[in-house]
């Protein structure tokens, strides 16, 4: 279990005020213009050796991703970094808990990355039904301009630096990054097509990145404790601490900061007090937020939560969003519910997506019912392969993944149901 | 997303209140110049709250004149964005998330109450013009589910009895308080703090007793 004295997000609950007077006793701001001194390749080296990947879902190489923004940059030629702060995967509720009650460590974080990525401006891209999260972030963004931290000479570092709050209005779509860049530039929120990439053509475009709260909010500390601290933190590309959501079937559901790699049994028995019923009475679990693949007990008993861990049980980390379902679950109809949130959410852009997502939360309705039969598996499992690779984002690919996920651990339940829901129906005929 | 409704009769004129004026400048501010197409979605915002929670046409075509944007596009958005309301809702406008997270957690019985209580199914509006309940996908307090949105605040670890003394509160005209309705911390462990002991008993939060 991670130590107390290695976590990051030391005020998650919101035991003390979010704000600058208590975040600086938290170790906000503390030194920042020295750790801009230490230059633009040495912090990205710094988060380079960190190993800090992506906790936005993708899990990519943060300082890599840094690296792709160009060094040079003509004089009127603006730059951004833009945060993904459009938290909206279910079972995801990690970056709302950093944003209302940790404000700073983000407003910090913007800061230095915006420094090494040598960017004019920030935006934080927030959903727009985080209304109080919204309005804190921005009293934090507000306080950091009256200290001098945020603005011209930033923190007295001679480096300029804006940093804005914009909200959205509701579009899941809007935390696929080039979905979020149309949505900030006032259009509706639809993927682009990718190259060009952010970093070469992203906002107004200019070069761009796109990084998660989450990320963004590390960096600070790990530049402080440094780049070995992190590091030694997880298991080897799988490193440092993590918010995790633990939802569902849980006795205590709740947020915690845990070390990459704890084992998910671990992680629910120690803070979200186990499974309802024990943890014999555990059914399935996904692991990363609703995109990801679930896992039946059997593997749930010894899986480890990182990166490469789930990716190995063909699931993955996601945004290390757990969501616990019990032996009472209906998982079909668990599931059926997810097909209707991707539905719901296609932007309507490419035609797989569009149709495909309906077709199949249509189909999976029939399936919740056992009003299918048994070959239809099959070809909701083909058509899922067609939706799945074939779309400009990875929405059509997240919309087919829970699907499959059931039918790979759960299929012959699922046959039982729609074997006895046809023999009874022929029973009363 | 949602079509607007064509029988629906909006004000003739809409223009921004001087308050709001000074709010719109202050956002259209935050972009580069000729790119104040951004403030679409916040001047939206602003215009809906302006006209009691509805985007009336009226209101989109002034921010389309504000911005120097063609009103299909600003229209466009307004269809894409599903907090924008093409049509009036009720003054208190409850959203009920029935996502996975909350459905395992019992949100079929929160929309069950609020339907009871009300009178209405979902998607529909109260006679009296007071509520409106609609069914929403994931608000992102998925640790604190089941849950609704009612205006700009969520309230979270709900049952079927704390929906309806909520909305008996609302319907005498009281704000309850949001967050947590178990009187749990935020998203802490509801039987009290797993991690950060110290800190916990420093601000004077009581230590995991087990369960």
């Amino acid at each position: 279990m991670l130590r107390d004295e290695d976590r990051i997000f030391t005020n998650l609950y919101g035991w003390e005020s979010p704000f600058l007077e208590a975040a600086r006793t938290r170790g906000d701001w503390d030194g920042t213009k020295d750790l801009i001194a230490l230059g633009r390749d040495a912090i990205i080296t710094m988060v380079k050796d960190s190993g800090l990947r992506g906790r936005g879902g993708a899990g990519f190489a943060t300082g890599l991703k840094w690296s792709f923004m160009p060094k040079e940059r003509p004089p009127g030629r603006p730059a951004y970094l833009v945060v993904n702060a459009d938290e909206g995967e279910p079972g995801t509720c990690k970056d709302r808990d950093i944003m209302r009650h940790d404000p700073h460590k983000l407003v910090e974080g913007c800061v230095i990355a915006g420094f090494a990525m040598n960017v004019t401006a920030v935006y934080i891209y927030i959903r727009g039904e985080f209304y109080h999260e919204a309005s804190n972030v921005q009293r934090a963004i507000d306080e950091a301009y009256d200290a001098g931290l945020v603005g011209k000479n930033a923190c007295g570092s001679g480096f300029d630096i804006d940093i804005y709050l914009h909200r959205g209005a509701g579009a899941y779509i809007c935390g696929e990054e080039t979905a979020l860049i149309e949505s900030l530039e006032g259009k509706k929120g639809q993927p682009r097509n990718k190259p060009p990439f952010p970093a070469q053509a992203g906002l107004y475009s200019c070069p761009t990145t796109v990084n998660n709260v989450e990320t963004i909010a590390v960096v600070p500390t790990i530049l402080r404790r440094g780049a070995s601290w992190f590091a030694g933190l997880g298991r080897p590309k799988n490193s440092g601490t993590k918010v995790f959501c633990i939802s569902g079937h849980v006795n205590n559901p709740c947020n915690v900061e845990e070390e990459m790699g704890i084992p998910l049994k671990e992680i629910i028995e120690k803070h979200a007090g186990g499974v309802r019923g024990g943890w014999d009475n555990l059914l399935a679990v996904i692991p990363g937020g609703s995109s990801t693949p679930m896992l039946p007990r059997g593997i749930c008993d010894t899986v480890l939560m990182d990166f490469d861990s789930l990716r190995e049980v063909r699931s993955g980390l996601g945004t290390a969003a757990i969501i616990v379902m019990d032996k009472s679950t209906d998982l079909v109809k668990a599931i059926a519910r997810l097909a209707r949130f991707y539905a719901h959410e296609s932007c309507g852009q490419c035609t797989p997506c569009r149709e495909g997502t309906g077709w199949m939360m249509r189909m999976m309705d029939r399936m919740a019912r056992g009003d299918a039969r048994v070959e239809e598996i099959d070809m909701l499992l083909d058509v899922s392969k067609e939706i799945e690779g074939h779309t400009i984002c990875a929405h059509g690919d997240a919309a087919a993944w829970p699907i499959q996920g059931l039918f790979r651990h759960f299929r012959p339940e699922v046959e039982k149901r729609l074997i006895g829901y046809r023999t009874q129906k022929l029973a009363a005929e | 997303m949602s079509a607007p409704a064509a029988d629906v009769a909006g004000p003739a004129t809409f223009a921004f209140s001087d308050e709001n004026l000074v709010r719109a400048k202050t956002i259209i501010a935050k972009y580069p110049e000729g790119r104040q197409a951004s403030a679409v979605i916040p001047l939206l915002d602003i215009a809906q709250r302006q006209c009691g929670n509805w985007l009336p046409c009226a209101a989109m075509d002034h921010v389309s004149e504000m911005l120097g944007m063609p009103r299909i596009r600003v229209y466009e958005v307004a269809t894409f964005y599903t907090m924008f309301n093409l049509k009036p809702v009720g003054e208190h406008f409850v959203q009920i998330c029935t996502t996975t997270p909350c459905w395992l957690r019992g949100s079929d019985e929160i929309v069950a109450a609020c339907e009871r209580k009300l009178g209405i199914h979902l998607g529909e509006t109260t006679a009296d013009g007071r509520f409106t309940v609609i069914e929403v996908e994931c608000l992102g307090a998925c640790v604190n589910a089941p849950m609704m949105q009612v205006g700009d605040d969520y309230y979270e670890d709900l049952t079927a009895e704390r929906t309806e003394a909520i909305l008996d509160a609302l319907v005498r005209g009281e704000r309850p308080a949001p967050g947590s309705q178990t009187g749990r911390r935020t998203s802490m462990p509801a039987p009290g703090p797993t991690t950060l002991l110290d800190r916990a008993e420093t601000a004077g939060i009581a230590p995991k007793t087990g369960r």
